[in-house]
C-alpha cells in the first residue's frame, strides 16, 4: 500500500501552516522571533515533543496510550521522593525510567496478551499512575533540586533559541524518523496498522512489536517526567496532568489516522511546533485562554475532517468520470 | 522475517540508549545535601528606595491569578486593575484556565517579553514559578505575590491577606460580643494538622486566656477535615456532647457553612452563635434566616489594591522589598513591609446582614 495514499500531503499543509504562523508571528509582534521566546516556547514543548514520537509510532500501529501523562507525573513524584530521601540524582534518573518501563510493560501486556483494546487499557491504567504518583507523594511537592540540573533543562545551547531538551528531542526524532520511514520495523507499524490480521498472517510479529512500542512509550513518558520536574525544579504527583491529550491532538493533527496505517513523523513535528508556536503567540497577544482552546479545538477538527472530505470529494469525482473502481482511492 | 524480528530491539535499544546516555551524562552522585541548589536572590539586592519618589505614569502590571474564572480571583484582580487607574498605569490579568502546578510559567515568560513592569502572582506552586520569576527580576520587573506566596527568594513582596494573629484573636472577639462574654464555646476546625488553622486556633486561646474572657471556656476543638459531611456530623456531636454549648467558632470556609446547615435546621437556631470564616456567598442564607450574625473574611478588593499600589511603589524606586520601608496604598493609606518582605493587608473584614449583598465571591 502506498503511504501517501494518493491524497494531498496534509502534512505539507502542516508545515505550510507552521510558516505562515511563524512569518506572521514575526510580522506582528516584535518579540515573538527573539531568540528569548522561542527558547521559551521550544522549552515549554519538550515533554509533549518527546511523548509524540512514540505516541505517533503506536497510532500509525493503531493503538493509544492515554496514560503517559500519569507515568510522567508518577515519574515525577517518585524523583522527587527518592532526591527528599537523600538519594544522587545519578541513580533516581536510571530508577525513574525503569519504573516507566514497568509501567509500559504493563500496558503492552494487557493490550497483548490479554488481548484488551488498548484505549480501554490505558484509561484504566492512567487512573492508576496518577493514583499511585499520589500515593507515592501526597499532595506536596518538592523543589529542592541542584540547579546545575534544572539549569540544563531550561537554558539553551548557547547562541541559539533551541534548549537542550529539545536538542535531544531532535536526535531521537530523527532516530525514531528512520526507524518509522526507512526500516522493515517502520513497514511493519504501517502494514499491523493498516490490517493487523493481514499483517499477522504476512509473518509480522504483531504482539511483540506492539508490546515494545507501549514500553518505549512508559520509557519516554517516565524520561518526559525527570526532564518536567528538572524544568519546574518542582515534583508533584499533578505534574502533566491532562497532557496526553496534547500529544493526540498534536499527532492527529500531524496527519496520522486514528485507525492507523496512515501518517508521518515529520507531520507530527511540524503539529508539535504549531501548537507551541500558536499558543505562544495567541498568549502574546493577549488573546485568553478560552479563545486559544478554542483555536486548537478548531484546528484538531479541520484536521481530522480535512482528509476524509478530500477523499470523499476524490471518490465521487473517480465515479462520475467513471474509470476505475472507486474502492482503491477510498479511505478504509 | 529475521529483521523484522531484530528491528524491534534495535528500535527499543536505540531509544534507551540515547534517554540512559543523556541521564547519565554528568556523573559524580549529586544529592540533596550538596549545596548546588542556587538560592541567590536575583536581583535588586543593592538597589536603595527612595521613599519621596513619585509613582510614575504609564506603569505596565499585569496579574496573573491561580487560574482565570475563579470569582474570588476575579473580584482581586479587578480590584487591582482600578486602582491602577489611580495612577494612570496599565493593568490588565491573564493567566491559565487551570490551576496547576506549572501552567503559569508559560505567562511569566510572555509578561517578561512583553516587558512588563511588575508581575503580581498568586502562586499555583511556591517553586514551579521561581525560576522565570527570578528571570523576570533579572530584567528589572518587580514581583508582586499575592493571596499565596511564592519562595521569598523569587519576588519582591509578598501581600498578606491576614495576619494569623489578627484572624485568631477578632473571631474570639466576634463571638464574645455576641454571647455577651460568657458561656461554653467550642472549635469546628479544618483537619487535625491543618497549618492555617491551628496557627488562628492558638491565637484564639492566647486571646481567651485574657482576664475579660474568664467566664467563656473553651470545651472542644473538633475536626471537620474541610469535608462538608464530616463538617455536618461533627456539628452535630458537638452540639448533643455539651448541651450547654453556646458558641461555635469555625475558621474555615466548608466547616462554617457545614456547621450553618446544621444548625438553621435543628433547634440550636438562634440559640447557638456560630462565627468564623466563610465567603458571603456560601453564607448568605444562613445570615438572612438569622443562623449567623457576623462572620469574617479578608476584603479581597482590598488585596488586589493594596498588591496594584506596592507594585507601583516598587517599579517607582520607593520601596525596594527590604523590611521597615513605607509605602502609601492609596485609600488605604500608609503601610510598612514587615519580615521576609510581607504587607499584611489588615484586619479582616466582618460580614452581617447589613453589608453582605454588598460582596459576591
Amino acid at each position: 500500500m502506498s503511504r501517501l495514499g494518493g491524497l494531498l500531503r496534509w502534512e505539507t499543509a502542516v508545515t505550510a501552516l507552521l510558516i505562515v504562523v511563524f512569518a506572521g508571528g514575526a510580522g506582528f509582534s516584535p518579540d515573538f522571533a527573539s531568540n528569548d521566546n522561542l527558547s521559551f516556547a521550544l522549552d515549554d514543548l519538550s515533554e509533549i515533543a518527546l511523548i509524540a514520537l512514540p505516541m505517533t509510532l503506536l497510532v500509525v500501529c493503531g493503538q493509544v496510550d492515554l496514560s503517559v501523562a500519569s507515568i510522567l507525573g508518577l515519574c515525577s513524584a517518585l524523583t522527587g521522593r527518592m532526591w527528599d530521601a537523600g538519594m544522587a540524582i545519578e541513580t533516581i534518573i536510571p530508577v525513574v525510567l525503569a519504573v516507566g518501563v514497568v509501567c509500559g510493560l504493563v500496558n503492552g501486556l494487557l493490550v497483548t496478551r490479554l488481548g484488551l483494546p488498548s484505549l480501554a487499557v490505558t484509561i484504566g491504567t492512567m487512573t492508576l499512575y496518577r493514583g499511585l504518583a499520589y500515593v507515592t507523594l501526597g499532595t506536596g511537592a518538592i523543589s529542592d533540586f541542584p540547579f546545575s540540573y534544572t539549569d540544563l533543562a531550561t537554558s539553551s545551547i548557547p547562541g541559539t533559541p533551541i534548549p537542550y531538551p529539545v536538542a535531544l528531542f531532535a536526535v531521537l526524532a530523527i532516530a525514531t524518523g528512520v526507524v518509522l520511514h526507512a526500516t522493515g520495523i517502520g513497514r511493519s507499524l504501517f502494514a499491523i496498522g493498516a490490517q493487523e490480521d493481514a499483517a499477522y498472517f504476512a509473518g509480522i510479529r504483531v504482539k511483540r512489536i506492539k508490546l515494545i512500542l507501549f514500553v518505549v512509550s512508559g520509557l519516554v513518558a517516565g524520561f518526559a517526567g525527570i526532564v518536567y520536574t528538572l524544568r519546574y525544579g518542582s515534583a508533584r504527583a499533578d505534574n502533566g496532568l491532562g497532557l496526553e491529550l496534547t500529544v493526540i491532538a498534536a499527532v492527529l493533527l500531524g496527519g496520522v489516522d486514528f485507525d492507523g496505517g496512515k501518517g508521518t513523523l515529520g507531520g507530527v513535528i511540524a503539529a508539535v511546533l504549531l501548537i507551541g508556536l500558536l499558543r505562544n503567540l495567541l498568549m502574546l497577544n493577549d488573546v485568553s485562554t478560552e479563545v486559544q482552546s478554542i483555536v486548537t479545538g478548531l484546528l484538531l477538527i479541520i484536521s481530522v475532517l480535512t482528509p476524509r472530505l478530500i477523499a470523499v470529494a476524490r471518490e465521487t469525482r473517480g465515479r462520475r468520470a467513471g474509470a476505475r473502481s472507486a474502492a482503491s482511492a477510498a479511505v478504509p | 522475517m529475521t529483521i523484522r524480528l531484530r528491528a524491534p530491539r534495535r528500535l527499543a535499544a536505540v531509544a534507551t540508549a540515547s534517554v540512559l546516555a543523556l541521564g547519565l551524562a554528568a556523573c559524580g552522585g549529586t544529592t540533596k545535601n550538596d549545596s548546588d541548589s542556587g538560592d541567590a536572590k536575583a536581583a535588586g539586592g543593592n538597589a536603595t528606595a527612595n521613599p519621596n519618589a513619585p509613582l510614575k505614569k504609564g506603569l505596565k502590571l499585569a496579574f496573573l491569578p491561580k487560574q482565570v474564572n475563579n470569582p474570588y480571583e476575579t473580584i482581586v484582580d479587578n480590584a487591582g486593575i482600578e486602582a491602577a487607574k489611580e495612577f494612570e498605569a496599565q493593568a490588565k490579568e491573564v493567566g491559565p484556565s487551570d490551576a496547576s502546578a506549572s501552567s503559569q510559567v508559560s505567562y511569566i515568560n510572555t509578561l517578561i517579553q512583553q516587558r512588563h513592569d511588575a508581575i503580581l502572582i498568586a502562586a499555583n506552586d511556591a517553586n514551579a514559578v521561581c525560576g522565570p520569576l527570578k528571570q523576570a527580576m533579572s530584567k528589572n520587573i518587580k514581583i508582586v505575590a499575592y493571596d499565596s506566596d511564592t519562595n521569598p527568594d523569587c519576588r519582591d513582596v509578598f501581600i498578606n491577606q491576614a495576619s494569623s494573629e489578627e484572624i485568631g484573636r477578632s473571631e474570639v472577639k466576634v463571638l464574645a460580643e455576641q454571647l455577651g462574654h460568657k458561656g461554653e464555646i467550642a472549635i469546628l476546625s479544618a483537619t487535625a494538622n491543618a497549618t492555617n488553622q491551628n496557627t488562628w486556633i492558638k491565637f484564639m486561646k492566647d486571646e481567651l486566656a485574657k482576664p475579660e474572657y474568664s467566664k467563656m471556656k473553651l470545651v472542644k476543638v473538633a475536626y471537620g477535615d474541610d469535608d462538608d459531611q464530616k463538617s455536618f456530623q461533627q456539628t452535630q456531636g458537638l452540639l448533643q456532647a455539651y448541651p450547654n454549648l453556646k458558641g461555635i467558632i469555625s475558621p474555615t470556609t466548608v466547616g462554617i457553612a457545614a456547621a450553618a446547615r446544621y444548625i438553621s435546621g435543628s433547634k440550636y437556631k438562634g440559640k447557638v452563635a456560630l462565627t468564623g470564616l466563610g465567603t458571603p456567598d456560601q453564607m448568605r442564607k444562613f445570615v438572612k434566616d438569622g443562623t449567623v450574625k457576623e462572620f469574617e473574611l479578608w476584603d479581597p478588593k482590598n488585596l488586589g489594591y493594596l498588591a496594584a499600589y506596592a507594585a507601583a511603589a516598587l517599579s517607582s524606586g520607593q520601596i525596594t522589598g527590604a523590611q521597615g520601608e513605607k509605602f502609601t496604598a492609596g485609600k488605604l493609606g500608609e503601610r510598612t513591609i514587615g519580615a521576609g518582605g510581607e504587607v499584611i493587608l489588615g484586619p479582616p473584614t466582618v460580614f452581617d446582614a447589613k453589608n453582605i449583598d454588598q460582596y459576591h465571591f
